[in-house]
C-alpha cells in the first residue's frame, strides 16, 4: 500500500520565451485536434542499458515519448502523428529542429528531448517546437528516481497542454474508485486507485466489506469513503500513503455522502436517523461536529464550493430529488434545479464556475452541468445509467460511471469508468482491470 | 418533417398517403391498447401500480409470517398488503419476546447511489416505526440501508426493480 509520491524534481531550464504561436481552445468542442509530433526521447547507449536493467524496458526514451502521444491523444486536442513518417533523427531533431522537415508532415508543433543516466537518476530534458513559427516554446529538465519515469511523461504532458491551451493540465493525477466483480446481487467491491491512464492499479481493500463513494482530499493524500465494516455503515477516513484507515462519522446510525472541505480540514457528509437525512460537518483536527441541515426530507451528495463557502446538495424537500445551494453554515437554501426530472449528485467545479450533476429523466440518466445559479444547464451525454461526476483538477473533464442493461437471461450487466470533455466531446471509456464505479479525480501531484 | 421528405409529391398524393397512415396508425393504436390491457392483466398477479405484490422473492420468519415488505418507486409509504404484513410480524415478535431484528432498507438501480442510501434507510424507518405502533420496543429493532447494492433480483426490468424496492426484517438473533 506504500506508494510513491516522494520525487524532487529539479527544474533547470525555466520556460523560453511566452509570446505564444499556436494556441488551442478548449472552451469550445475541439473538432480539429492540432497535428503534434513527438518524437521519441533520444538516449544513449549506456543509459539506455542502464534503465534496461533497473526498469526492463529496451528503450525507455520511446516508452516515456508513448505516454506523452497516449495523453494527448485521449485529451482530444491533439492528433500526435504517426512516427513513421518522421525524418529526422531523435537526437538532432532535439537539437536543432529542422521544421521544414516537420512541416511537410503537416506537424505544427513538435516534441523532443532527451533521457540520461546520471548518478543512479533519471534526467529527461524535453522541448515544445512551434513548427510553422519555428521557434521553440517551453525547455524543461526533470530529475528523478528511475521508477518514476511514467510520471515524467504525464508531467511533460501537463507542461505541453499549458503551454498550447494556456490552462494547467490534468495528467499527473490519479483515480480512485470501487473496483466491482460478481453476480449483482452478490457485489464485491474495494477501492482501487490508478493512474490517470489507467496505469499502476491498486487496490487498496481486499473486498471483505463493502465499500463505496472513495473521495480525495486537496492534497490527494487521503481518501474519505463509506464501508460496511461490520454491518454498520460509516464514513472512514483512509491515508493512501500508510494504509491507516478510521471512522470518523461514528454517530448513532448511518453516515454516507463523504467529501473533503477544499482546505482538507473538514469532511461534510450525511447522517441519517429515523428515517431523515441531514448534512454534517466534521473537523478533522478537533473532531467538532456540526448539523448544516434541518429539514425532515432527505439531504444529501453535500459538496463544496472552492473557496468553501457554499455548499451544493441533493435534497428532495419539493417532493423529488433536486439540487440546492446554501451557505457553508446551512442559512440562505436556494433550490437551483428547474428542468424537468430529477436531479442527483451536485460537484461544485474546481473553477467555481459549474455544478456538474446527474439527471433523471423519462427513463433516461444524463451527466451535465448548470450554472451556480442553476441557469445555463448543458446535458453532456445521455444513457441507459450513469452518475457520480468527479472534476478534473482543471475543471475541463468529468469522469464517471455507466452501467449497461441486465437482459432477460440475467447477462449483459457491466459497470465502467468513463470521461467526457466539458464541451459534450471526446466521450471515452477508461478501462479497468475489473468493473468499476464512483470514480473520484485527484488533484494535480505536481505543480 | 413529413413535408420536406415528400415535396415532390403532388399534394393529393400526400392526403391519400396521410389517410392511409392515420388509418394504420389507429390499428396500431388499438392492437398496442390490447396487448396492454393483456400484459397489465398478466401482472397484476405481481404488480399494483409498481408495488411488487407477488411472492416469489419473499421469505417466512414463521409459517405466515412474510419477512418483507415492498414500496412504490421513490416512494416510502407503506402499502395496505404492508401494512398487514407488518402486523402479522409484530404479532409474532410478540408472542417471541426475544427475537431482536434488523430491518433492511433497499432500493432500486435505478436511481444515484447518495440517494438511494438515505432512501433505504428512510424506507427501512417506515417499517420500524410501523412495528412500534404495534408495541414493538425499539431496542429490539436496528435499521440497515444498503440503498441499491444488494437487488434481490438482478433484472433491468419494472418488475425487478419492484422486488428489489423493499424493506427486509432479519433476525438478529
Amino acid at each position: 500500500m506504500k506508494i510513491l509520491i516522494k520525487i524532487i524534481f529539479f527544474l533547470i531550464i525555466i520556460p523560453s520565451k511566452s509570446f505564444g504561436l499556436i494556441e488551442i481552445d478548449i472552451t469550445r468542442g475541439n473538432l480539429n485536434p492540432l497535428p503534434i509530433a513527438v518524437s521519441p526521447l533520444s538516449i544513449d547507449e549506456n543509459s539506455r542499458q542502464n534503465f534496461e536493467k533497473i526498469l526492463k524496458k529496451k528503450d525507455i526514451g520511446e516508452e516515456i515519448s508513448k505516454i506523452i502521444e497516449v495523453n494527448l491523444k485521449t485529451s482530444g486536442l491533439f492528433n500526435p502523428l504517426n512516427k513513421d513518417a518522421f525524418l529526422q533523427a531523435p537526437d538532432i531533431a532535439n537539437l536543432k529542429p529542422r521544421f521544414e522537415d516537420w512541416n511537410l508532415i503537416k506537424a505544427q508543433a513538435l516534441i523532443t528531448g532527451k533521457v540520461s543516466y546520471i548518478d543512479e537518476k533519471l534526467r529527461v530534458e524535453f522541448r515544445l517546437w512551434d513548427v510553422l513559427a519555428g521557434k521553440e516554446m517551453v525547455a524543461l529538465a526533470f530529475t528523478t528516481v528511475p521508477t518514476n519515469w511514467r510520471r515524467v511523461g504525464h508531467i511533460i504532458t501537463d507542461k505541453v497542454y499549458q503551454r498550447l491551451t494556456g490552462e494547467k493540465g490534468y495528467f499527473d493525477t490519479r483515480i480512485i474508485y470501487v473496483a466491482e466483480e460478481g453476480p449483482k446481487t452478490k457485489r464485491i467491491k474495494k477501492l482501487a486507485i490508478m493512474d490517470q491512464d489507467g496505469a499502476n492499479n491498486k487496490f487498496l481493500t481486499l473486498g471483505n466489506e463493502l465499500v463505496l463513494t472513495p473521495r480525495f482530499n486537496p492534497t490527494s493524500q487521503m481518501v474519505t469513503y463509506l464501508s460496511y465494516f461490520r454491518n454498520l455503515p460509516r464514513v472512514y477516513l483512509l491515508d493512501i500513503e500508510t494504509g491507516m484507515q478510521e471512522v470518523v462519522g461514528d454517530f448513532p446510525g448511518m453516515t454516507f455522502a463523504p467529501r473533503f472541505s477544499p482546505n482538507g480540514k473538514k469532511i461534510i457528509m450525511s447522517f441519517a436517523k429515523d428515517g431523515n437525512s441531514e448534512i454534517y460537518t466534521m473537523d478533522l483536527e478537533n473532531r467538532i461536529v456540526e448539523k448544516i441541515t434541518n429539514h425532515p426530507s432527505i439531504d444529501t451528495s453535500p459538496s463544496f464550493s472552492p473557496d468553501g463557502k457554499f455548499i451544493c446538495f441533493n435534497s428532495d424537500r419539493s417532493g423529488y430529488q433536486q439540487i440546492y445551494v446554501m451557505k457553508s453554515d446551512g442559512s440562505n437554501v436556494k433550490r437551483i434545479s428547474f428542468g424537468k426530472g430529477l436531479y442527483g449528485t451536485p460537484v461544485w467545479s474546481p473553477r467555481g464556475d459549474l455544478i456538474a450533476f446527474t439527471k433523471l429523466h423519462k427513463g433516461k440518466f444524463y451527466i451535465g452541468v448548470m450554472r451556480t445559479d442553476g441557469s445555463g444547464e448543458r446535458l453532456l451525454t445521455e444513457n441507459f445509467y450513469q452518475e457520480a461526476p468527479s472534476w478534473s483538477p482543471n475543471g475541463r473533464v468529468l469522469i464517471f460511471y455507466r452501467e449497461t442493461k441486465t437482459d432477460d437471461k440475467g447477462e449483459g450487466f457491466s459497470a465502467k469508468l468513463w470521461s467526457i470533455d466539458l464541451t459534450g466531446y471526446n466521450e471515452r471509456m477508461v478501462k479497468t482491470p475489473t468493473d468499476a464505479s464512483d470514480p473520484s479525480w485527484s488533484s494535480l501531484l505536481s505543480n | 418533417m413529413k413535408k420536406s421528405r415528400i415535396s415532390n409529391i403532388d399534394q393529393g398524393a400526400i392526403m391519400k398517403l396521410n389517410k392511409i397512415l392515420k388509418n394504420t396508425l389507429l390499428i396500431v393504436f388499438a392492437c398496442f391498447a390490447l396487448s396492454a390491457c393483456a400484459t397489465s392483466k398478466k401482472t397484476t398477479g405481481q404488480m399494483q401500480g409498481d408495488v411488487y405484490t407477488g411472492t416469489d422473492t419473499v421469505e417466512y420468519l414463521a409459517s405466515g409470517v412474510p419477512d418483507r415488505v415492498f414500496f412504490a418507486t421513490n416512494e416510502s409509504v407503506l402499502t395496505t398488503a404492508s401494512r398487514e404484513t407488518l402486523r402479522k410480524q409484530a404479532a409474532y415478535l410478540r408472542k417471541n419476546s426475544k427475537i431482536t431484528i434488523v430491518l433492511e432498507g433497499h432500493a432500486d438501480e435505478r436511481g444515484t447511489r447518495e440517494y438511494n442510501l438515505a432512501l433505504g434507510e428512510r424506507r427501512a424507518n417506515a417499517a420500524k416505526d410501523y412495528l412500534m405502533t404495534y408495541g414493538i420496543s425499539s431496542d429490539r429493532i436496528s435499521v440497515l440501508s444498503y440503498g441499491k447494492e444488494r437487488p434481490v433480483d438482478s433484472g433491468s426490468n419494472p418488475l425487478a426493480w419492484s422486488k428489489n424496492r423493499r424493506s427486509v426484517t432479519v433476525k438478529a438473533n
